[in-house]
């Protein structure tokens, strides 16, 4: 250690820096945990990483922002903490403590979470089997969740934490719709999106939102609009965008689907982009993201299966494939027998040519 | 150097009537922004620091002399963002009279509008370059921590919350890589005191340190618009 932190030296720029930062963190006197440095921040809250004491560990621990403290935010924060404690699954961060800060913010500790977030790790270049395997894996908490009666309502890659070993961490259910949890005082929904109309409270992130969303249509939100969301995560990880518009105007989104005209869709379809990638897996996201939340996969369960199909090579359900695709995907899922088959074949006419000179 | 009792704001008092009190009011002001003018000067213009330390203190001799900051608007813009404009000003003074800052000695230019022939600021533009800025800006607030907490070592020195200030150097001044920083339980067994005392000693100095700083900016701030933003920027919130 250097020594600018002995009484009347000037302290170093970096302790200064430090200092700017621990200006602004909240104030944990008369908790168990001591703020070690901020991990994230966000619309209603910022995430630190902290130390308890008394299990001798580091956490996260999200506080309301300082702006956005008022007595509804702080029940959204609990409502929030509830619901993921509900959640016993691996692939969701497991909430230690809900608490008061001496300022009266509420703040809850979850589990520090190590690995990168989902849209960092596709940048850097996945196979394509990899990315859906990641894919199948987001979905498991995502049913569990909606078996549970929760919708989380902002899938999105920014969402997602994938560990070191490929485990997958869904996060982020501060707007997660809860059958078993009354609306947080003051608004039906626990975060709104700037850009809410008459049609009601948007919730979400635009790019990955569900059209029933992007209307405010509240009632309308359940399991088929995490479908969306997952629908447009696989969007991305084909394509490498999302497939929603930034803005947060329901009129934006809904033109994602409807043309102004002719009443096409014109969500760009992903082999538009990339016209490697096989149909039945365009197929599939496409049918994710309907307009319709009647046209789309009935649940997640269903979804995840489809995909699972692809990836076993067998026929998908999105996509009624032709006789010659069939032959095809066929020859490709046997290959290896086949070509066991064929050398035999060859080696026997062979040997009877052999036999015959 | 002491600051005047009141928080009244200094940015209005070099503006007063009375010399007297524009003369202590500049100097505050000069102790407030020393940091991001020297490094400025230091930095930006390339001057070694016996240099920037020169032109540092000629240019706030200057503002008194000639009155520029008197000639603050504040519905113009921040204080600030003035101050910075002066300083260019000022420096592209001091080199069209060839005394310092040679042009061209490893110095970067910056191009200065409103100055007048002779090389006064005669209409100082309120907004520089949007990275002069930012820097300006940071400098500006490692300047403020670091004044406030000179004004901390001050108010504890001598009196029962000299662990308070120790425990605070120890943890949140220390320049060492986070895995290096002692724990709550370090420091209570370092300092044979509970670990609830050392929560408390810190929660202390820091609530001190926002204070001061609050104090500070009210006094180097405008109007309270001004002083507002500056508190957002700095603590990520409005002031209670």
């Amino acid at each position: 250690m250097s020594g600018s932190g002995v009484r009347g030296v000037e302290p170093s720029d970096r302790a200064l820096e430090r200092l700017r930062e621990v200006v602004q963190w909240p104030d944990l006197a008369g908790t168990r945990y001591e703020l070690v440095g901020e991990v994230a921040r966000g619309g209603m809250g910022v995430v630190y990483r902290a130390r308890d004491r008394e299990l001798e560990r580091d956490v996260a621990l999200k506080v309301i922002a300082l702006e956005a403290a008022d007595g509804s935010t702080a029940e959204r924060l609990r409502r929030e903490a509830r619901t993921i404690a509900r959640l016993e699954h691996p692939g969701i961060v497991p909430v230690h403590d809900v608490g008061t800060l001496p300022d009266g913010r509420v703040f809850y500790a979850m589990k520090l979470v190590s690995g990168r977030r989902l849209d960092e790790l596709l940048r850097s270049g996945l196979p394509l089997r990899e990315r859906l395997r990641l894919l199948l894996r987001i979905a498991e908490p995502v049913a569990f969740a909606h078996a549970h009666g929760v919708i989380h309502r902002d899938l999105k890659p920014e969402n997602v934490m994938v560990g070191p070993f490929g485990e997958v961490l869904v996060m982020d259910w501060g707007v997660a719709k809860d059958r078993d949890q009354p609306a947080a005082p003051g608004g039906s929904t626990p975060a709104e999106v700037p850009g809410a109309t008459a049609h009601g409270t948007i919730v979400g992130t635009p790019a990955y939102m569900s059209p029933e969303q992007a209307r405010g249509d509240v009632e309308h939100v359940d399991a088929r609009s995490d479908v969306y969301a997952l629908g447009a995560i696989l969007y991305f990880m084909l394509v490498g965008r999302a497939p929603g518009p930034a803005s947060a105007s329901p009129d934006a989104v809904t033109r994602t689907w409807v043309g102004p005209r002719t009443g096409s869709p014109r969500l760009q379809p992903p082999r538009e982009i990339d016209p490697e990638l096989p149909r039945p897996l365009e197929a599939i996201g496409l049918k994710a993201l309907a307009a319709e939340p009647a046209a789309r996969y009935p649940g997640v369960a269903e979804l995840s299966a489809d995909v699972a199909r692809f990836l076993e090579g067998e026929p998908v359900l999105a996509y009624p494939e032709g006789l010659a695709e069939r032959a095809l995907r066929l020859a490709t899922r046997y290959r290896t027998p086949i070509l066991l088959v064929l050398a035999y074949v060859v080696m026997r006419v062979a040997l009877l040519l052999v036999a015959r000179v | 150097m002491a600051f005047p009792n009141t928080r009244r704001s200094l940015v209005l008092a070099v503006q007063s009537e009375d010399a007297q009190e524009r003369a202590r009011a500049l100097e505050a002001v000069a102790v407030a922004y020393w940091r991001p003018v020297f490094r400025h000067l230091r930095f930006r213009f390339g001057a070694r620091d016996e240099e920037a330390e020169d032109l540092a203190q000629g240019f706030f001799a200057a503002a008194l002399e000639k009155g520029w900051l008197a000639r603050y608007e504040p519905a113009r813009g921040r204080f600030r963002s003035y101050l910075l404009a002066c300083l260019q000003a000022y420096v592209a003074n001091e080199r069209r009279a060839g005394r310092r800052l040679k042009r061209g000695g490893g110095a970067a230019t910056v191009p200065i509008d409103g100055v007048d022939a002779d090389g006064e600021p005669s209409e100082l533009p309120l907004a520089a370059a949007t990275d002069l800025e930012a820097e300006f800006q940071r400098e500006w607030v490692l300047g403020l921590l670091a004044l406030a907490v000179r004004k901390l070592r001050e108010r504890c020195a001598g009196t029962s919350r000299e662990l308070a200030l120790v425990l605070f150097e120890r943890y949140d001044l220390e320049d060492c890589e986070p895995s290096e920083r002692p724990r709550y339980q370090d420091l209570a067994r370092e300092f044979d005191v509970p670990v609830t005392q050392v929560t408390n000693h810190l929660h202390w100095a820091r609530q001190r340190l926002r204070e001061i700083l609050l104090e500070t900016l009210r006094e180097t701030t405008a109007s309270e618009e001004e002083f507002r933003s500056e508190a957002r920027a700095l603590f990520g919130s409005e002031p209670s």
